[in-house]
């Protein structure tokens, strides 16, 4: 039972979150060789410790999340939105 | 043993009697006791018969730990099988029954096994019954006859039997939040919840017993009632929220407990209005956990003989319940603990004598009144169905040598304390080996989880008691409260050390001494798999099953290990222990699922169409989470004439089907174009204003997510339909690539699935059919509407609505989308134009008719690892732009010619037919997996038999004039098809252009 912080809606529980993957991939161009793709869509690393991951608040506000989570100790140390337009106008609008 | 009531003493009422039933006969009770209790007071000996040898088994202790008592509770669809008769509170009327025994467990057939028990030891099922030969030499894995075999095993062994009825009772899930959970209501679990909420903290405290005060409820003599009505009144004073009989099963992430309330078990008759049980989800920000310790057993011949028992349970029974266990008493410890209830049982009446482990023990060594024997251990129990006498063993160096025999009717085992500490383990909790208390005890911090009394190895009540008040100190300071600086008592306080005794083991003497008796797994089980190589505490557990019992190990774990370590010639903590996994109890099925079964275990979807369809006589069918017209029977019509003929009628003439539940996503931006142009296979950059098209989305790995289309209405307004059973994927999917992936594209999708109600009308007099509805009939000209074309207009009434001229079915097809709360007017409107010119309404099975006939493809073949060749679909693949999927649709293995690619299939001859599911094999080699497999099948009023649509390696073409076999070994057998396009009818699509 993690508790995510969702920068819109408040603290809630994982439960109305879908997992997204590893937010740290950029994927490559559409045009891009399929070595680069490969890459990008199959190798993950398998972090003991932090690491930043998407998760959508699909059960509420339906923005993708970018959050810091230990994956020892499920210890979140950061919560921000995916897009960094949403982030800026987070920050603005506070 | 020779057990009775005692006229005075414990908490029970002795004014109110409550009857109740005991394997067919009449017993009572009164209030306040246990059923074990009450049995016990009934003198009721052999309760329950062992796993495997059938051994008669007995009241072995006071709690949720029970091995012996384990009973069924209940008749009909509320029979509760393996219930610990120790914490199933007494009612009037209860009906209890012995479980795994024939006729009864008082006289158990079954129990021959127990003659032969030296050829059953761990591990003998396999060996003997794995790969017997001559029947399976040589066959591989031996299983064969396993299979067999372990049904009589396991009909021979087991437990109580599964209710067979429906679950009649209801049940409940709750959430609450607080600031402080407290589990465990005894001496240290009262104090740290009074600690903490009078700091100002919402606390919870949870009891599992039906009364509140842990070891307080054990103790004889006035202080310690004085003590726990006074504590209580104090938790209540300041607003501590307190539920009894309920269990903390499970601790989780985030300070998340499981909590299983008992809501109306103990109810005579149940309750109309309340749930049997509860199954709690509470959020605590700290918790402290008093959950107490279990006494050891010790491993000695025939130790789990009805009769032998805990020493501290025997002192629970008497000043609890007002029982004297037995009246000839002998105490074997290794401890200080026992002398206490030693002593109060001999003022109770019966005669007591102490055997002592230890050599030299000077500060106890002149109890009052007490027979001690120091230097002495129980070697083996004499008696059959209850204890007659002790043959006891005496010091000897480390070991120990046979010394004589004693009369008695009750021994009593003391051989250390276990704090429980499963709680802390489910949240990773490190424990490290005590040697001085001979006990795994908490070690380290484990953050905002407190340990309190006797789980964190405290022994004497008082201990407890500044245990619990420091727990709830530390708690408050967790929330920056400032609170009292007490110091926490150190593990231990005994007067003198224990002598860690795990097993007494006598040269020369053959004792089948128990390690963990519900199992019946013996100290000789854990050094024979110790001498097979499992030497690992994982592997131990798994070969002798010690610990899998309903205990969970909470019996014989660490004498297990203990043995083990010694077989290894290690110290216990270099053998470790094992990680306890949550329910620290056992869970009902009936609580985990709560009120989400019947027709509530799943979300149901109706569309607004729903009680129109069934106005006009559908049937209807589950469609993922929808409920969809399956078919629309005329009277006296079956399901394949009602299909058969809306098939025929959409092909000649016109038929109407809701298809609401497709997914609808709204997309809306400047960037739209360039969105849909990246997601689909085929070009969306050029799509006209007014033009729909048809599309295929792939995953990142090459293979088909969904297809569908999207209409664009406007400039920047699009409108995309995907299939039902993706709906909610692909709208995840186009929010992640807009919001992670390509931030800059200026596009908003938002779905409008419930906005807009769908009907597909099709067949040649579809469009005769719409132009009766349109306000303006010159909408639907061909010219003005043509093939993929889209229009925004009104039906009659001023009904806004969107269509589009596409095709499911083959024929010429519209499909009509209204806002939600429109859709029966629309289909009012609809059908009166439709039934003059003899159409029909259809349902999903004539859908999947026309669909098969058509060779296009729904989720039956889009399964997640078909790629768009494999569907059929390649040349919607375009080569003039990149699209998500198309660098890795290309890898080699994705391109091979023979991977299974879509075809039709027929039967030979044309009155057969075969199933969806069947196997398409070689004639010749009908086995394995064959060459494909069949996905939908229907007949065809079009062809006039029935035909498949499926996949087989190469296509159809790599098949041309062979015969294959769809093979259903356990439905309908072989039948001979052969392999055709996949486009049956129309190939050219001329009916849809028309």
């Amino acid at each position: 039972m993690i508790r995510i912080p969702c920068p819109f809606c408040g603290e809630r529980d994982h439960s109305e979150f879908g997992y997204g993957g590893d937010a740290t991939i950029t994927y490559p161009a559409l045009d891009a060789p399929a070595a680069d793709w490969l890459e990008a869509v199959f190798q993950r690393q398998n972090i003991r410790g932090m690491q930043h991951e998407t998760w959508q608040h699909v059960s509420g506000c339906r923005m993708w999340l970018v959050v810091e989570r230990d994956t020892v100790s499920h210890e979140i140390r950061s919560v921000r939105p995916a897009h960094p337009g949403m982030g800026k106008a987070l920050k603005e609008g506070s | 043993m020779s057990a009775r009531r005692l006229p005075t003493g414990g908490r029970i009422e002795r004014s109110k009697t409550l009857s109740f039933k005991w394997d067919g006969r009449d017993l009572t009770g009164f209030a306040g006791d246990t059923l074990a209790s009450a049995l016990m007071a009934n003198n009721q000996r052999v309760l329950g018969r062992s796993f495997k040898y059938h051994r008669p088994r007995g009241i072995m202790s006071a709690g949720v730990e029970e091995s012996g008592a384990i009973v069924s509770i209940g008749e009909g669809a509320r029979h509760a099988p393996n219930t610990t008769a120790t914490s199933e509170q007494l009612y009037e009327g209860l009906v209890a029954r012995g479980q795994n025994a024939w006729p009864n467990v008082r006289f158990d057939m079954g129990a021959v096994t127990g003659l032969f028990s030296r050829f059953f030891a761990a591990g003998f099922y396999y060996k003997t019954f794995m790969g017997i030969p001559p029947f399976e030499w040589g066959s591989g894995t031996g299983t064969g006859i396993w299979m067999v075999y372990e049904k009589l095993i396991r009909n021979a062994a087991g437990m109580g039997d599964a209710p067979q009825h429906p679950d009649p009772d209801s049940y409940e899930h709750a959430h609450d939040h607080c600031d402080v959970l407290v589990v465990g209501s005894g001496p240290a679990g009262l104090n740290a919840a009074v600690g903490a909420a009078k700091a100002g903290l919402d606390v919870i405290l949870v009891e599992q017993d039906f009364e509140l005060g842990g070891d307080f409820l054990g103790q004889s003599g006035e202080e310690a009632e004085t003590k726990r009505t006074n504590l209580i009144a104090l938790a209540k004073a300041v607003n501590v929220r307190i539920l009894t009989r309920t269990t903390a099963f499970g601790l989780y992430d985030y300070g998340t407990a499981g909590l299983l309330e008992r809501v109306s078990d103990h109810m005579a008759s149940g309750s109309e209005s309340l749930p049997r049980q509860r199954f709690w989800t509470v959020r605590a920000k700290s918790t402290i956990l008093a959950t107490g310790a279990m006494e050891r057993s010790i491993a000695f011949g025939n130790n789990e003989r009805p009769g032998v028992m805990n020493a501290a349970a025997a002192g629970v029974y008497l000043n609890r319940y007002g029982v004297l266990p037995g009246q000839n008493i002998v105490v074997a410890t290794n401890n200080d603990s026992a002398y206490q209830t030693a002593s109060q049982l001999s003022a109770a009446g019966a005669r007591v004598t102490v055997l002592d482990a230890r050599t030299t023990v000077p500060t106890l060594a002149d109890d009052s009144g007490l027979t001690v024997q120091m230097g002495t251990a129980p070697m083996e129990v004499l008696g059959a169905k209850g204890v007659s006498g002790l043959k006891t063993a005496v010091a000897d160096g480390a070991g120990w040598k046979a010394q004589g025999s004693q009369a008695c009717d009750l021994v009593l085992v003391s051989g250390g304390w276990s704090p429980l500490v499963n709680l802390l383990s489910h949240r990773g909790g490190d424990l490290a080996w005590d040697a001085e208390n001979a006990c795994f005890i908490p070690s380290g911090r484990c953050e905002r989880i407190h340990m309190a009394g006797s789980a964190a190895g405290v022994w004497t009540i008082e201990d407890c008691e500044v245990s619990g008040m420091v727990a709830g100190a530390a708690a408050a300071q967790d929330f920056g409260k400032s609170s009292p600086t007490m110091v926490a008592p150190a593990p231990g306080g005994w007067l003198n050390p224990i002598r860690p005794l795990y097993e007494v083991k006598v040269e020369g003497q053959k004792l089948k001494s128990f390690v963990d008796p519900q199992h019946d797994v013996t100290a000789n089980d854990v050094r024979l798999a110790h001498r097979e190589g499992f030497v690992s505490v994982e592997h131990l557990k798994r070969y002798t099953t010690l610990g899998m019992a309903n205990d969970q190990g909470k019996m014989g774990n660490i004498i297990g290990m203990a043995l083990m370590a010694e077989a290894l010639g290690k110290e216990v903590p270099e053998v470790g222990t094992t990680r306890f996994r949550p329910p620290y109890t056992p869970v009902s099925i009936g609580a985990l699922a709560g009120r989400n079964s019947g027709s509530h275990f799943r979300p149901l979807r109706r569309t607004p169409l729903h009680d129109w369809n069934l106005d006009h006589s559908a049937t209807m069918t589950d469609a993922g989470l929808w409920q969809r017209p399956w078919y629309f029977a005329r009277t006296g019509e079956t399901i394949a004439q009602a299909y058969v003929r809306e098939a025929r009628t959409v092909r000649n003439t016109v038929g109407l089907c809701d298809v609401t539940s497709l997914g609808k996503i709204a997309i809306q931006g400047p960037d739209t174009s360039e969105l849909l142009n990246r997601v689909y296979t085929n070009p969306f950059a050029k799509l006209p204003i007014g033009k729909a098209r048809y599309g295929i989305m792939l995953r990142d790995d090459g293979l088909v997510m969904d297809d569908g289309t999207t209409w664009r209405l406007s400039e920047s307004d699009y409108f995309m339909t995907t299939t039902t059973a993706h709906a909610a994927k692909v709208m995840v999917w186009l929010e992640e690539l807009l919001q992670v992936r390509w931030p800059d594209l200026k596009v908003h999708v938002s779905s409008v699935s419930d906005q807009w109600a769908g009907c597909a009308v099709a067949g040649p007099k579809s469009r005769a059919c719409l132009s009766a509805c349109v306000e303006d009939a010159g909408v639907m000209e061909n010219e003005a509407f043509p093939f993929m074309g889209v229009i925004e207009t009104t039906l009659k009434d001023g009904i806004p609505c969107r269509i589009a001229r596409i095709s499911f079915s083959g024929e010429m097809a519209f499909e009509v989308y209204v806002p939600s709360d429109y859709a029966p007017a629309m289909m009012d409107m609809l059908w009166a134009a439709a039934e003059p010119l003899d159409g029909c309404l259809y349902g999903l099975e004539a859908l999947g008719t026309l669909r098969i006939e058509k060779g296009h493809v729904t989720g039956a073949e889009l399964d997640g690892r078909v790629s768009i060749d494999d569907a059929g679909l390649g040349k919607m693949a375009s080569d003039k732009k990149s699209f998500i999927g198309d660098a890795l649709r290309k890898r080699p293995e994705l391109l091979r010619e023979d991977r299974p690619r879509l075809v039709g299939i027929f039967p030979k001859d044309p009155d057969q037919t075969f199933n969806a599911g069947a196997l398409l094999c070689r004639c010749d080699a009908v086995s394995g997996f064959g060459e494909g497999w069949i996905t939908g099948v229907s007949q065809s009023p079009e062809l006039g038999h029935w035909i498949g649509i499926g996949f087989v390696s190469g296509g159809h073409e790599a098949w041309a004039g062979q015969t294959l076999i769809a093979a259903d070994p356990v439905r309908k057998g072989n039948i001979e098809v052969e392999i055709v396009s996949p486009h049956m009818v129309d190939p050219d699509g001329e009916r849809m252009h028309g």
